[in-house]
């Protein structure tokens, strides 16, 4: 039987808030496996974004364990996690975090440059991430020069650029329309398909009815986990969306 | 994350806030031009006080005859003729750090010339004397070797010798008495005025050395070429201990003294004028480094105020970085090459308007101005200092941040 890539062993993270102690996490246990697209729900307070950046090694455990892809990452120090999430991991946020006034393709290779690549070899594996969420002409836009939803792309295209083994999606529709959300569940569905690990959290269940599997949690807690049967696919609710906007489009 | 990614990003950086990076690099900028300006005019200042006080022979050495006894009463010095115009030319000679050694005989006589008359003090030297005691020809010419050589009845008039017997006469080429002989004036000697010790140095005949023995102070030719005294002026930059320790043990030989005996002979500087002069220069660079070390300093916490707040103003970019990979040392890099680049950039700006304004200054206030490699290097070095120092702290605290709490920021 093949090592999840995910695991963790009765995770808790608990916060010193103003004398009092909110307890974020009371024991997660959850494993997830290569390939698999997880939507992680819950309503806000219920722990899910904490443990989105547990897993993603932007913050640490108070108690407990988490292996990815079989090795212990909790307790491993600041300089080993930020080589953790350079290489192993890709984050896709809400807010696009991408920098201003800094070319698409530049921010795509914002990761490359933490790890000793080349700047030529930067501009390429840029340039062929840009291509592949479909902006490749958009390479020396700024930020600000973008939609929302290409944002989005380039912060996913950033996501891949140095191979991930997870996509990490923190509510990454959470600042986009309907259709454009489509179009970036798309994105991650199309990914999946080729076998990247997918985890979003979201709280929207339309969103969540494009993944695989569903984990929901409650004050700190699991209290469901199912599969999905059928998910819907995102790339075919987003032709149907955009036929319903513009019907003379569609029809040329 | 190589240094030249790091440069690039922090060019960028200052870039995006133009007024602000350049208000801040103006505090840098004044600094370093104002320790450029104050060192190229304070040092240029300096040089000509020094070029004043050696006026005066600071560098001067000067070799009199030892004391005779007498009947148990010492003579005092001057007073035995133990040296000679040779001992003159050896020193001259054998003591590297002599720049010029000029042997003379003193003496004092009526000077007939015009319809007036006059009573000074006769000189016999040779042309080394003029360097040795600064001496400048005003008008007409100085002494040849040859006229030395044939104890030519030539004379040169101070200042007040002149005036006194011409008046607003040119001298040069009249002739004049001395003590009965008469002598060619072939120059006059530019104004020295008053000695330190109230003398007026320009009431003064200068001749060749042979014919002042020859000719008018009777020491006839048959007896040893004793001199009053030999003027020593030492090379610039060579200690004066030390020359004076070389002459000292070149006399002592060529006069065969012994271990145990006393010199026959006296050395004598102005070393007071001397420590003045190195106390004088020690307080003004002393003044120099205060005033140029408080403008950088203020230079330096404009550089960290401004890095505190853009470390504060990114605190989200530097989330987003470390969350894609960065560690804390390229996070302190980056802020640290940051204030590095800032200063750096203040401090050449700071160096071309501080020559510039060295050069006007000059220019225009008549200051003599000496601009040197080492107040630039030295400039550019602090400048580089203050935006590692400044830069520390605030990309320290940068580094330090928690991934998910700089993401977080709002």
């Amino acid at each position: 039987m093949p090592v999840p890539l995910i695991t963790t062993r009765e995770l808790v993270k608990s916060y010193a808030l103003g004398g009092f102690v909110v307890q974020a996490l009371r024991g997660v246990s959850l494993s997830i496996d290569a390939g698999e697209f997880v939507a992680v729900m819950g309503p806000s307070g219920s722990g899910k974004s904490t443990f989105m950046n547990l897993l993603g090694c932007l913050d640490a455990p108070t108690s407990g364990d988490y292996l990815l892809a079989g090795d212990k990452v909790s307790g491993l120090d600041s300089d080993a996690l930020a080589s953790i999430r350079n290489r192993r991991i890709g984050f896709v946020f809400q807010s696009f975090n991408l920098l201003p006034r800094t070319s698409a393709l530049e921010n795509i290779a914002l990761p490359l440059l933490y790890c000793g690549v080349a700047a030529d070899e930067r501009k390429r594996l840029a340039t062929a991430r840009l291509a592949e969420v479909g902006l490749a002409d958009r390479g020396h836009h700024h930020p600000a020069q973008l939609s929302g939803g290409q944002q989005q792309r380039v912060a996913i295209a950033r996501a891949l650029v140095n191979n991930p083994v997870l996509i990490l999606a923190d509510e990454p529709t959470g600042a986009l329309d309907t259709l454009t959300s489509c179009e970036v569940m798309a994105l991650l569905q199309q990914l999946n398909a080729k076998g990247m690990t997918v985890v979003v959290v979201t709280h929207e269940h339309e969103i969540a009815e494009f993944a695989k599997r569903v984990v929901l949690f409650r004050d700190g807690q699991v209290v469901e986990d199912h599969r999905v049967e059928n998910p819907r696919d995102a790339a075919a609710l987003a032709v149907e969306l955009r036929a319903a906007q513009s019907p003379d489009e569609a029809r040329a | 994350m190589n240094i030249l990614a790091s440069i690039r990003i922090a060019l960028r950086a200052l870039r995006i806030n133009k007024l602000r990076s350049a208000l801040t690099m103006l505090g840098i900028i004044i600094g370093v031009a104002a320790v450029i300006t104050m060192i190229a005019v304070g040092s240029g200042a300096q040089q000509r006080i020094e070029e004043q006080i050696k006026g005066l022979g600071t560098n001067l050495i000067i070799l009199l005859p030892g004391s005779t006894t007498s009947g148990g009463a010492r003579m005092g010095a001057g007073s035995r003729n133990t040296l000679t115009e040779e001992d003159a030319y050896a020193i001259q000679r054998d003591v590297p750090a002599v720049q010029a050694a000029a042997p003379a005989l003193r003496g004092t006589g009526q000077v007939v010339g015009g319809t007036a008359n006059w009573s000074t003090v006769l000189y016999g030297v040779t042309p080394e004397y003029f360097e040795a005691r600064n001496w400048v020809i005003d008008q007409g010419k100085g002494f040849e070797p040859v006229d030395v050589a044939g104890s030519a009845k030539v004379a040169l008039l101070g200042d007040t010798v002149a005036r006194n017997l011409f008046g607003d006469t040119d001298p040069v080429g009249q002739v004049v008495r001395i003590r009965k002989v008469p002598f060619t004036v072939i120059g006059t000697l530019q104004r020295k005025g008053q000695s330190m010790m109230g003398q007026d140095q320009d009431d003064v005949v200068l001749m060749p050395i042979s014919t002042a023995r020859n000719r008018v102070l009777g020491q006839g030719a048959g007896r040893l070429r004793t001199v009053g005294s030999v003027s020593i002026k030492v090379r610039d930059g060579e200690s004066m201990t030390e020359a004076e320790a070389e002459i000292r043990s070149l006399l002592r030989q060529r006069h065969r003294i012994q271990q145990d005996r006393e010199d026959d002979f006296t050395l004598r500087n102005l070393s007071e004028i001397l420590a003045t002069r190195e106390e004088s220069s020690r307080i003004m660079g002393l003044l120099l480094a205060a005033v140029a070390s408080v403008s950088l300093l203020v230079g330096g916490i404009g550089i960290m105020n401004i890095m505190l707040v853009s470390v504060t103003e990114r605190t989200r970019e530097i989330g987003l970085r470390m969350a894609v990979g960065a560690r804390g040392r390229d996070i302190l890099t980056q802020f640290l090459v940051e204030a590095i680049t800032l200063a750096l950039i203040g401090g050449l700006l700071g160096i071309a308007l501080g020559l510039g304004s060295s050069l006007a200054i000059g220019q225009f206030a008549g200051w003599p101005v000496t601009l040197g490699i080492a107040p630039v290097a030295l400039a550019v070095g602090f400048a580089a200092a203050i935006g590692i120092f400044f830069g520390f702290y605030p990309a320290r605290k940068a580094s330090r941040l928690l991934p998910i709490e700089a993401l977080r920021y709002e």
